[in-house]
């Protein structure tokens, strides 16, 4: 995201420390002094940054109150990422279409999959491995991926994690 | 105290050894197997006992049953420790109900009477005024019924997750090690004596649900069935998976969970990451609690075993005891 402060010190030590506060990681900072700047004037930051699902907005807010112009909010990514382990005959109950089903749903996307191919007819196991912008929406699509797989007669083992 | 006991196997001799062994204050008045009996109001031998039963098969005298031994009425606490009957949990049900009725004390290991008839038993108990204590139905020698009802008194519990079966644990931890398929494991896990000759209860997580329905209706009463629990097993997974698991830097295990907010109730295998604290190895068995004032607390111990038992049967008779009896 880019950003306008006032070019006075601290100021990008404060914008910076919301996004810490919120579980984000910072990956670049790109910032350019003009020489010519007078003090006072405002200066640009582009920072490029992880943030964990749904803490975009709450850190629009606080930078703002805290006076920082937020000018452009780039590509958001999908960055949540989260693994189950498939079991049983996934060829055969047309791995495409269990695929494109999770694709098309506009929750997540297939980022990843790893499938281990053990003699004919036995059940084969797969890493199958979804992304998406935020928590709310992975859980959504692990509970579409399970329907799938129970249509299909698949086994899910997924992750231990608390309910949201 | 005096205590009478039904069933004298491989828990009920580790009962009576513990209680030949250590000073505790206990004397055994009478026990029941299948097939004999043996009743002395002023305390039995139990040297004698254990020797006769290694020797012979049988702990008493044939015709002495378990019927008379409830009836003589010479004990204090019952110590139920026959085998389980998930169906219909008879006969224990009957002893159980009986020795309540009477107005005693019962100290059961048995999870049938426990999972199908938790709310009749304790309201008989309430109304004669006694205690029926079942710590060693859920995760053996690990004290977690006393921890949620006594160590946690006060706290919300939101979740609890926990492995509850020390074979299937067993076999998850051959597979991953040694890359063994899951028969071989079980096999295994067979030969050493840690899966039953019909393993179906185990592998497809039926005694693992089973504990979680003790824990459902007895902690939050959420009178609760097996049919209330989603199960997944164990034996439908491939060592192909555990080495994807491995890939992730993590393993599976089968893990027993309740919300009890949301009457959650679920066994399956799960992915966890190598260094959870419920990925524990081999038999053993372990439970995490998350509460709202003690934060996350985790109990790792064996799940069963002779003396593992017998070690959670006494602390519920010496909990009577120091509690209920001598206060009175
Ligand atoms: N073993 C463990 O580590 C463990 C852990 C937790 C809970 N438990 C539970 O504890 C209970 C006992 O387990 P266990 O391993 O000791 O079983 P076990 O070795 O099979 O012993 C069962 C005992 O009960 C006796 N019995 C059977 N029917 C009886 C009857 N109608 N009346 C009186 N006695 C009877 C048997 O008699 P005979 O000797 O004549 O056959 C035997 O002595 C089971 O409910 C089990 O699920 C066991």
């Amino acid at each position: 995201m880019k950003l306008e402060m006032k070019d006075k010190p601290g100021q990008l030590i404060a914008a910076l420390k919301p996004i810490s506060d919120l579980g984000g990681n910072i990956m670049a900072i790109i910032h350019q002094r003009d020489p010519s700047a007078a003090p006072g004037d405002t200066i640009d930051v582009q920072i490029m940054l992880d943030l964990p699902g749904s803490t975009l907005e709450p850190l629009v807010e606080t930078l703002t109150a805290q006076g920082v112009n937020v000018v452009r909010i780039g590509e958001e990514r999908l960055l949540i990422r989260r693994s189950v382990i498939l079991i049983g005959h996934i060829m055969h109950t047309d791995l495409t279409d269990t695929v494109d089903r999770i694709d098309s749903s506009g929750l997540a996307e297939v980022a990843e999959l790893g499938m281990v191919m053990p003699a004919i007819n036995e059940p084969s196991s797969a890493k199958i491995t979804l992304k998406s912008s935020s928590q709310e929406e992975i859980g959504r699509a692990i509970d579409l991926l399970r329907r799938v797989a129970r249509e299909k007669d698949l086994l899910v083992i997924e992750p231990l994690e608390e309910y949201p | 105290m005096r205590i009478a006991m039904l069933g004298f196997g491989s828990v009920g001799r580790g009962i009576a050894e513990a209680v030949s062994e250590k000073d505790l204050g206990l004397s055994i008045t009478a026990v029941a197997d299948s097939r004999s009996g043996i009743i002395d109001a002023d305390g039995i031998d139990i040297r004698d006992v254990l020797e006769r039963k290694r020797t012979t098969g049988l702990c008493g005298t044939p015709g002495i049953t378990a019927e008379d031994v409830i009836e003589s009425g010479v004990y204090d606490v019952l110590v139920e420790v026959t085998p389980t009957n998930a169906d219909s949990a008879e006969p224990a049900l009957g002893y159980i109900t009986c020795a309540l009725t009477a107005g005693r004390h019962v100290v059961t290991s048995n999870k049938g009477p426990v999972a199908l008839r938790y709310d009749a038993l304790m309201q008989l108990a309430v109304s004669r005024n006694v205690q029926l204590r079942y710590e060693a139905t859920v995760c053996g020698a690990i004290p977690l019924i006393q921890a949620l009802e006594i160590g946690l008194a006060g706290n919300t519990i939101t979740a609890l997750n926990g492995v509850f079966n020390g074979t299937c644990n067993y076999i998850l931890t051959r597979m991953t090690d040694e890359g063994l398929s899951y028969s071989q494991a079980l096999l295994e896990a067979r030969e050493l004596g840690y899966a039953e000759a019909d393993p179906t209860y185990d592998v497809k997580g039926i005694d693992a649900a089973i504990k979680l329905v003790i824990l459902a209706n007895s902690i939050w009463g959420l009178n609760v069935s097996l049919d209330d629990v989603d199960i997944t097993g164990i034996d439908g997974l491939t060592t192909d998976a555990l080495a994807l698991a491995e890939d992730l830097d993590c393993t599976i295990r089968l893990i027993g969970e309740i919300i009890p907010e949301k009457r959650i109730l679920k066994v399956s295998p799960r992915v966890l990451s190598k260094d959870h604290s419920l990925v524990v190895r081999d038999t053993l068995n372990a439970v995490t609690v998350e509460t709202d004032m003690a934060g996350e607390i985790t109990l790792i111990g064996r799940g069963a075993g002779s003396r593992e038992t017998a070690s959670a049967i006494i602390a519920d008779i010496l909990f009577i005891r120091d509690c209920y009896v001598e206060r009175t």
